[in-house]
């Protein structure tokens, strides 16, 4: 029971750096980004690639530059080509496809599992002390040194006006800014973020496969959703910790369902219902408070009973 | 300043439903010109100011401030000369965001925006200092959120946030007629002693006659993608709402009854 605790908190820190990639562009961007299914491969395919080749730091490095530059061509689509910003990322979607095929050397599966001795950012502490809580400090490290860089990022001149960009992007032009660039610099940076977190996973969990990264868009909503129903959205340092406990619980409810016996292979069947819920959550309180203030009413003027 | 030449728009070309929103404009405005302009539904005002602002590219003619060419300059890059505030209060402000992010973002217009603070001490002072003298009390709310104030709080900071860096050119376009008449008239009020105080070149829409003649320094009245009447100085101070009403249906050859015109 403990090791499941502590792998779904492991995994959950882990997301937490795609789902900060999900916040920029969902929420500063206002913009759901489908590269991110892609990207997050594309990490894990450099990633692993690199591993084999005895550069696991470097595959980190890489993986997030990566991302960076897929991010960008999907900005480019949407602002300089003017697709609509859903098409440009299942464009990019499609075509980064075939381009982790090939990073991957035409294999849909790189294992990098102890027994093979490819070393990973975790492995120089295997058979130590800290064996067994080496990947929670490395991956609780990376996921802060983010959080602080993202923070003060955000509060730049420049992270202002990124973050004003979606929420209002007429008056970020009249305030002399091109939106163009700020969404070019937030997908990038979001894509980085995603392919950074693949990269990490890829060397934790010992592999990386070509559709690791399915439905890696609808858990990030979902972490980002979860995150701000709960812990709220009143600062931006507790909206980015909003979005970290956010993912960490969506591993857990993860980790409890299967537990209950549910199949694996009704995962992503799950996410897309949680992702659904906690997005019609506003609509559907609604309806039930002024459903509730009719009945109420109407027994009122019927003088109490039905 | 300001020198409009030849300018011509057109909506949807060459299809059934062209639109000559600008015929040939002509406009020239000096220094610390306080411009009111009037005119029926689809006369042209909006299109004249989104094309000075940039938001639309002209068909030919051109528009020069400053001695500056700017005509084919993208929007952001004007921006940088130009303070806007629009008719929606919702349009000028990042809602999600504080009154004083807000402020940064328009404080460092026309400046390099890097990875330096946003927001400095001496930032937030100066912003402390210019809301104010707003009068609404939105000093002492600094990190609250825009999408917690009012229509006419939100048009007050807008056009604190046009006016911040000091712009060559403010353009107006019906910034009070989503308001409450009480507040219009305070956020018309603020909007003068910016002008004044600063010396503003002002292109200012308005639907409020009385308004057009109140402020400003010199007034026009579009038809059809023409100004169609100009007047300033001496002869403006002489005239009426009634007169100007009259006017508007013989150079028009269009009944006010069923207008959208306020005779307030």
């Amino acid at each position: 029971m403990a090791d499941i605790f502590k792998s779904a908190t492991e995994l959950g820190i882990i997301y937490a750096i795609m789902a900060l990639g999900v916040f920029i562009s969902f929420r500063t961007l206002n913009m759901p980004d489908l590269t991110v299914d892609s990207s997050f491969t594309l990490g894990a395919a450099f990633s692993a690639t690199l591993c084999v080749s005895g550069y696991p730091v470097i595959g980190l490095i890489v993986a997030f530059i990566a991302g960076c530059a897929a991010g960008c061509i999907t900005a480019l689509l949407t602002t300089k080509l003017k697709i609509q910003p859903i098409l440009s990322g299942i464009l990019m979607m499609l075509a980064l496809y075939s381009i982790n095929l090939k990073v991957m050397a035409g294999k849909s599966n790189i294992p990098l599992s102890k027994i093979l001795g490819i070393p990973t950012v975790f492995s120089p502490f295997y058979d130590t002390k800290l064996d067994r809580y080496i990947a929670l400090i490395l991956s609780t490290a990376v996921l802060a040194l983010i959080i602080m860089l993202l923070y003060y990022f955000l509060k730049t001149k420049f992270g202002l006006v990124l973050r004003a960009t979606g929420d209002n992007d007429k008056m970020v032009r009249a305030a002399g800014v091109d939106t163009d660039f700020t969404t070019i610099v937030g997908l990038a940076l979001s894509n980085g973020l995603v392919a950074l977190s693949g990269a990490l996973l890829a060397q934790y969990q010992g592999f990386a496969d070509i559709s690791m990264g399915i439905g890696m868009v609808v858990i990030g909503l979902a972490s980002v959703i979860i995150g701000e129903v709960i812990f709220g959205t009143r600062s931006l340092l507790r909206r980015l910790i909003a979005v970290v406990l956010g993912a960490v619980m969506y591993r857990f409810i993860i980790a409890g369902a299967l537990e209950l016996g549910m199949p694996a292979t009704d995962l992503k069947l799950v996410s897309a219902v949680i992702v659904a819920l906690a997005l019609s959550m506003g609509t559907i309180r609604d309806k039930v408070i002024s459903l509730a203030g009719r009945q109420a009413a109407m027994s009122r003027y019927k003088g109490g009973g039905r | 300043m300001l020198k409009i030449t030849n300018a011509v728009k057109i909506f949807n070309k060459g299809s059934v439903n062209e639109k000559i929103a600008l015929d040939n404009v002509n406009l020239e405005m000096a220094e610390g010109e306080f411009v009111t302009v009037i005119g029926s539904n689809g006369a042209g005002k909006s299109t004249l100011l989104n094309c000075i602002a940039g938001v639309h590219e002209l068909d030919s003619g051109n528009i020069l401030l400053d001695d500056k060419d700017i005509t084919r300059m993208p929007e952001y890059k004007r921006s940088a000369y130009i303070g806007r505030v629009f008719q929606d209060p919702l349009m000028g402000t990042a809602f999600d965001m504080t009154i004083e992010e807000n402020l940064a973002i328009a404080y460092a217009r026309g400046k390099p925006r890097g990875l330096t603070p946003g927001i400095t001490k001496a930032d937030s002072a100066l912003f402390r200092e210019k809301l104010a003298c707003l009068g609404l009390g939105l000093e002492d709310r600094m990190k609250e959120k825009v999408g917690r104030l009012s229509g006419g709080q939100r048009q007050a900071l807008t056009l604190l946030m046009a006016t911040i860096v000091r712009p060559k050119l403010l353009l107006l376009d019906e910034h009070t007629a989503a308001l409450d008449p009480s507040i219009a008239r305070r956020v018309l009020e603020l909007t003068d002693e910016m002008v004044k105080e600063n010396n503003l070149c002002t292109l200012m829409i308005t639907h409020n006659m009385k308004a057009a003649l109140e402020y400003g320094t010199r007034t026009i009245m579009m038809n059809e993608g023409r100004i169609i009447m100009d007047i300033s100085g001496k002869e403006r101070e002489s005239i009426t709402v009634e007169w100007l009403v009259e006017q508007f249906g013989k150079k028009g050859g269009v009944e006010l009854a069923n207008d959208r015109m306020l005779l307030i």
